[in-house]
């Protein structure tokens, strides 16, 4: 079946309502409050932009909560699927459009209406944020402006309700399309630009409907849309030609000239509707003074991060430990039940560490999403981005780059999640990239183990511990890897001009806990499902490498070694000999995959360390380690140099299904996931030897 | 009057878009934002550390680089 480009047969009484608007107009809330708590959350074929669907309150009819989007020009990810939606190339075609905008924000918001105009469905204008626009200070002639624009226009106050009963009733209306466009270009562009929509329209190459939106794309893109090109008929193309001969000079400014005129018309409406009386001193105002001071704003910055790793690292350890506790009963109820066996195992150390090992992550990414939600919906996001810039540009990245990247010290996976935020794909990519290099917490077991078994206590310069130090190390190492790796990526994989950096600054506003909570909620359970079925497969798939095949008789230890992950061990010794490992350490590291720290509950079953306490464990681990020995030559197997190769390596290397995972589902393919793991073994590897190496050039060991 | 770029004026200043210097899609973008020529603008602030810049354009709040800010020429109001 192909896919039909034009409205599907949809029966007349399941509508579909596009809901379409800026960013911070007030679009979430509206979607909310006009559907519900229910909502469909998905993706659109191909891209990683969510697809929000819920049901119009006692009706059948469909609302679909388009991207953000402050023009149909596509110049982001997100834009692209809201023009794509409006133009039918992503089917069904909606049969309404409601355009949401910020009333104190009229002139640049009705930018996009004229744009959502111009495309022949019937639009509803809903002029949200009254409230706002009343205090500041600005009256809008509703009745004048519906009159303008020739379409109904419902003024409310999503955030309280006021209003939605008129939405309601309009969107099951039947309204004609709007108006034939009030906007006009200039002479000569607008014959051109009309001319070519009569051509397109009348040869078949375009309906109706979108040949002026399409004429004016084809005028003013050097570089159409392959889906706009594919069909159009050859004379349509020879018109295209033309017409751009025809402009001549004019060609290189059409572009601007649409743009100026939309803009010229705008203000001309807005001249005439809208009366701005004296322009109080907001609320948002005072704030900004302090939140983008020279000083206060990075007192304010910091201070609402390090809140942040608050929530993550101590808040989050309490339900965690709960889901801990669950997974150990769960654990030991089914070990008392079931058999010895293969299937004792599968459940105990497969499915029920594998599927603990996923929601465990949970706690951690509820608050953290909780907590971005809120910067996001109060409207600091914007201002944080605004403070970190200049330190983000330096290596090419831009200043929403900086909260995934601290919080991807806590854990990678909610950093990855939280690039959402980064439209230009780009600096989403790199951003995905280099997110991991942070150490996150579950390093810290492993940094503790080696640093306490192998770091003398000594004191350097008299006031630091040499232990805290080389910690330290660890942490400013990720940090200065994945920046100097951004900046390479940057200039040679993702290359091309610097990506304009323009944001809105939205007013503050009190965020609406409720909208935070039904977006986090959304976003959580969308994670557990697409990232977590996989994480869940990945552990099992580990579980299996190191338990077959098995003899029952073995003693564990044994038959760990006997694995399959046993003989990737052996196969793998010569790969990490050059930073002074050998095959056991090798069953660690390829244990740690399904979380880091099950590094040293791997190597507790290599050594056969009948610890089930974790802190006695890690001090057996840790004791078992500093008597290995070299076989060869009856020195010490692990010695400090040795130690720091095996942190830097696991500072630097992607020793996480779940990340790799996680990456995979925000990046849409396995090929990202794939070469961020490769480029980062590679770099773990070579740093590794080169520290190892170059200690015992230097005669440490 | 003399045309300077947007980097120029003076925080609290108003002034009016002369033309818009950048290329292709920056200059699309910025031109979509409002920055068209016409448009009154006033510089608000610059960040912390000097870059990025805020300025104010057709009512809301608008952050740009200094880099993309250079490029946006514009005419100073005369002081009352």
């Amino acid at each position: 079946m192909t896919a039909p480009a034009t409205v599907s047969g949809r029966p007349a009484e399941s509508r579909l309502l596009a809901l379409a608007g800026n960013p911070n107009c007030g679009k979430t809330t509206l979607f909310n409050a006009l559907t519900g708590l229910r909502h469909r959350v998905g993706n659109y074929a191909g891209v990683t932009v969510e697809r929000r669907e819920g049901r119009l309150r006692n009706s059948d009819i469909t609302v679909l909560d388009l991207p953000g989007a402050y023009s149909l020009g596509a110049r982001s990810p997100d834009e692209e699927i809201a023009r794509d939606v409006l133009l039918g190339y992503f089917p069904p075609l909606p049969q309404m459009v409601l355009v949401v905008v910020d009333a104190s924000n009229l002139e640049r918001n009705l930018y996009l209406v004229s744009q959502v105009m111009d495309l022949g469905i019937p639009v509803i204008l809903c002029l949200n944020m009254m409230d706002v626009a009343a205090s500041a200070g600005l009256q809008i002639d509703v009745d004048g402006l519906q009159r303008e624009l020739g379409i109904p226009v419902v003024p409310c106050v999503a955030s309280r309700g006021e209003g939605l009963a008129r939405l309601v009733e309009l969107a099951g209306a039947e309204l004609p399309p709007p108006p034939t466009r009030r906007w006009k270009l200039p002479e000569r562009e607008e014959r051109a630009a009309t001319t070519l929509a009569s051509t397109l329209q009348s040869d078949g190459s375009s309906e109706a409907r979108t040949a002026l939106f399409k004429a004016l794309t084809l005028l003013c893109e050097d570089n159409a849309d392959e889906r706009l090109l594919k069909g159009l008929t050859p004379q349509a193309l020879a018109a295209v030609r033309t017409s751009r001969t025809e402009l001549g000079e004019s060609l290189s400014e059409i572009d601007s000239v649409v743009i100026e005129s939309r803009y010229a018309w705008i203000q001309d409406v807005c001249d005439r509707v809208c009366r701005q009386g004296e322009i109080p001193i907001t609320w948002s105002d005072r704030i900004d003074r302090v939140a983008t001071h020279r000083i206060g704003g990075f007192l304010v910055f910091f201070a609402l991060m390090a809140l942040m790793f608050q929530a993550i690292f101590t808040w989050a350890q309490t339900p965690a430990g709960w889901i801990e506790t669950g997974q150990g009963w769960l654990g030991e109820f089914a070990t008392a039940r079931l058999p010895d066996g293969d299937l004792k195992s599968l459940v105990v150390d497969g499915v029920i560490a594998g599927v603990g090992g996923v929601i465990v992550f949970m706690p951690q990414i509820l608050f953290f999403f909780f907590f971005i939600g809120l910067l996001e919906d109060s409207g600091y996001m914007a201002r944080a981005a605004f403070v970190m810039d200049r330190v983000m540009s330096r290596v090419g990245l831009h200043g929403k780059s900086f909260i995934p990247l601290l919080s991807s010290f806590a854990c990678a996976i909610p950093g990855i999640l939280a690039t959402r935020t980064i439209e230009e794909r780009r600096d989403r990519m790199v951003t995905i990239l280099v997110a991991p290099l942070m150490s996150c917490s579950a390093r810290l077991p492993v940094y503790t183990v080696l640093i306490a078994g192998f770091i003398p206590q000594e004191r350097v310069l008299g006031v630091f511990s040499l232990p805290g130090l080389v910690l330290v190390s660890m942490y400013l190492l990720g940090l200065v890897a994945a920046l100097g790796m951004a900046s390479v990526f940057k200039k040679f994989v993702f290359k091309g001009d610097t990506p304009l950096f323009l944001m809105e600054l939205p007013p503050y506003k009190l965020p609406s806990v409720k909208t935070v909570a039904l977006q986090t909620w959304e976003r959580s359970s969308e994670f557990l499902q697409r990232a977590g079925t996989v994480i869940l497969a990945i552990n099992i798939l580990l579980w299996a490498t190191m338990r077959f095949p098995g003899d029952a008789t073995q003693h564990s230890s044994e038959r760990l070694r006997n694995s399959i992950a046993g003989h990737a061990g052996r196969i793998l010794e010569p790969v990490i000999q050059p930073f002074g490992m050998d095959w056991k350490v090798a069953i660690g590291i390829l244990g740690s995959f399904a979380a880091r720290e099950v590094f040293v509950s791997t190597m507790a079953t290599v050594y056969n360390v009948e610890e089930d306490d974790e802190d006695k464990q890690s001090v057996s681990v840790r004791v078992q380690m500093q008597s290995e020995k070299d076989p060869n030559t009856g020195a010490p197997r692990f010695t400090a140099l040795s130690a720091v190769a095996l942190m830097v390596f696991y500072v630097l290397a992607l020793q996480c299904a779940s990340t790799v995972a996680t990456v995979r589902r925000e990046t849409g393919s396995w090929r990202w996931a794939a070469f961020q793991w490769v480029y980062m073994f590679v770099l773990a590897w070579c740093a590794a030897t080169g520290v190892y190496q170059l200690g015992r050039a230097v005669g440490l060991s | 009057m003399t045309e300077i770029p947007l980097t120029r004026l003076a925080p609290g200043s108003l002034a009016r878009v002369v033309r818009v210097m950048a290329d292709g899609d920056s200059r699309r973008r910025l031109q979509e934002m409002g920055l068209v020529s016409g448009a009154s603008v006033s510089f608000v602030r610059a960040a912390p550390l000097g870059d990025p810049i805020e300025v104010r354009i057709r009512g809301y709040h608008l952050s740009l680089r200094k880099a993309e800010a250079e490029k946006v020429i514009v005419r100073a109001n005369e002081m009352p």
